[in-house]
């Protein structure tokens, strides 16, 4: 059974359609990048599986259980709960600029441990111990160990990159998404994100790379999905969407991209 | 003239002080209540509720589009006049508060809760609002992601604007006296309708002077105290 399924998802803004039925499905411990020229969609499916825009119509599931469906009705406790089979990378990182690099990682975590411990106080202590062991665990393999107790003003954007997958992790998410996640960084800096991406594909971390980095699409991931309009274009493992494409307009984009 | 003024200035000094008393505690209660009342007010004003919004919008038109001695006089004599309203004796936390205090404190209470809701909305809207994505997809709830992302960011933004309306506050104070609450401006007014000293209101002068300089300093430490982090 895949673990996420996407079927017929649409979203408009106003009159202008930007989803027009997206049907998709992913594997457990796949990695899927999304690929496409700017105003394809690509980001807005990312923002309608995470619950940051609402599509108007088709429905999420994961692993076989429906998580949204379009004009039904869920409470905003039950999209919480929903929400954390999802890990969500920024391209832009928004990391919480007064809380120091570990305590960005931890805040989530913290927050949400609250209900499990209730006022029982060696039950806190061992779950915020745990947090925390759990934390420092991540932004080590995240390379950041040094950095634990700097603000993020002090790091660099990759770095800034790299705390922002580590506060993703410590909510351990089924399926993690970036978001271009190095679109906003310096053309030298994008090679640690990548590093970090790829070592958490070869941990068979179950991913979706939302990316302008063809090289590294094709070298991390399970599969390709090729966006334009709206609407998936063409879809399969790298070797077929990237070597030999079907379709027209994605041998255009790929012929556009190599020109550059 | 000289060993007038060295045997004034005492009974002077004591009596400003007092009359400062009443300045202070009319600064601090104000500031008390309206920096809470704002922030609520500021949600109002920010609600998507038509029914919320546009009212408390009014509120803060009318407030901050009147001069604040005309609303202390409104509110001194007109409720009287149209329901014959008596303002009450009140007792705060064993302060007897007189009527005239009570009603020069609704007026500062209600104007400075406007210019602070102002200041907070501008705040709160400059948040970019990947911050409260971000704090959306970590599974944190709407109050979650306001008190332990936003507010501090908030609060980081909005310290030099609030340090001028409070440091203004120190100052609009003296407005009391329009309905004879007697502070320092009065007492010192006092001294030049009975004793003829005119100087004694250059001197009032003086203690606002300190008050705002100890204000700017303490201003000066939390705007320091906030600057460990940019952004």
């Amino acid at each position: 059974m895949p673990i996420l399924e996407l079927k017929n998802i649409h979203k408009s803004f106003g009159k202008t359609k930007v989803l027009k039925g997206i049907d998709l499905t992913l594997e457990k411990g796949q990695v899927m990048s999304i690929i496409g020229s700017s105003g394809s969609g690509k980001t807005t499916l990312l923002r309608c599986v995470n619950f940051l825009e609402i599509a108007d119509k088709g429905e999420v599931l994961v692993d076989g259980k429906t998580i949204f469906r379009a004009g039904e009705k869920f409470s905003a406790k039950e999209m919480r709960e929903r929400q954390l089979h999802f890990g969500l990378v920024f391209q832009d990182f928004n990391l919480f600029p007064q809380y120091t690099v570990l305590d960005n990682v931890m805040l989530a975590p913290k927050l949400l441990a609250k209900d499990d411990y209730k006022g029982d106080r060696q039950k806190k202590k061992d779950i915020l111990d745990n947090i925390r062991k759990n934390a420092l665990d991540i932004l080590d393999r995240v390379g950041l160990s040094d950095k634990i107790d700097n603000y993020p003003c002090e790091l660099s954007g990759g770095q800034k990159q790299r705390v922002s997958i580590a506060r993703a992790l410590a909510l351990s998410p089924e399926i993690l998404f970036f978001d271009e996640p190095t679109s906003a960084l310096d053309p030298e800096l994008t090679g640690e994100i990548l590093k970090v991406i790829r070592k958490l594909a070869s941990e068979n971390t179950t991913m979706v790379i939302v990316t302008h980095e063809i090289d590294f699409a094709e070298a991390v991931s399970d599969k390709i999905i090729f966006m334009a309009d709206g609407v998936i274009e063409e879809e399969g493992t790298p070797n077929e969407v990237l070597k030999q494409p079907k379709s027209e307009r994605t041998r255009a984009f790929l012929t556009k991209l190599s020109d550059k | 003239m000289y060993e007038k003024f060295i045997t004034d200035l005492p009974r002077v000094t004591m009596t400003l002080l007092d009359g400062f008393g009443t300045t202070l505690e009319i600064f601090f209660l104000t500031l008390i209540f309206a920096l809470p009342l704002g922030l609520i007010i500021s949600f109002g004003s920010m609600s998507k509720f038509k029914v919320i919004k546009w009212p408390i919008k009014m509120l803060i038109w009318i407030i901050r589009g009147t001069p604040l001695m005309l609303q202390i006089i409104a509110l001194f004599y007109v409720p009287g006049l149209l329901f014959g309203y008596q303002y009450p004796t009140m007792n705060l936390f064993g302060y007897a508060l007189s009527p005239r205090f009570v009603c020069v404190l609704t007026a500062f209470l209600i104007n400075y809760s406007c210019y602070f809701s102002e200041i907070f909305r501008g705040g709160i809207e400059s948040i970019p609002k990947g911050q409260y994505e971000a704090g959306q997809v970590l599974g944190l709830t709407k109050i979650q992601t306001f008190f332990k992302v936003v507010l501090m960011q908030v609060v980081k933004r909005i310290v030099p604007p609030m340090s001028n309306e409070i440091i203004t506050l120190v100052k609009d104070t003296s407005l009391a006296r329009v309905i004879s609450e007697v502070e320092l401006i009065w007492f010192a007014q006092e001294f030049a309708r009975t004793d003829g000293l005119i100087w004694p209101l250059f001197y009032s002068g003086v203690f606002y002077l300190v008050f705002c300089g100890i204000l700017t300093l303490i201003f000066g430490y939390i705007e320091k105290k906030l600057n460990y982090y940019r952004g």
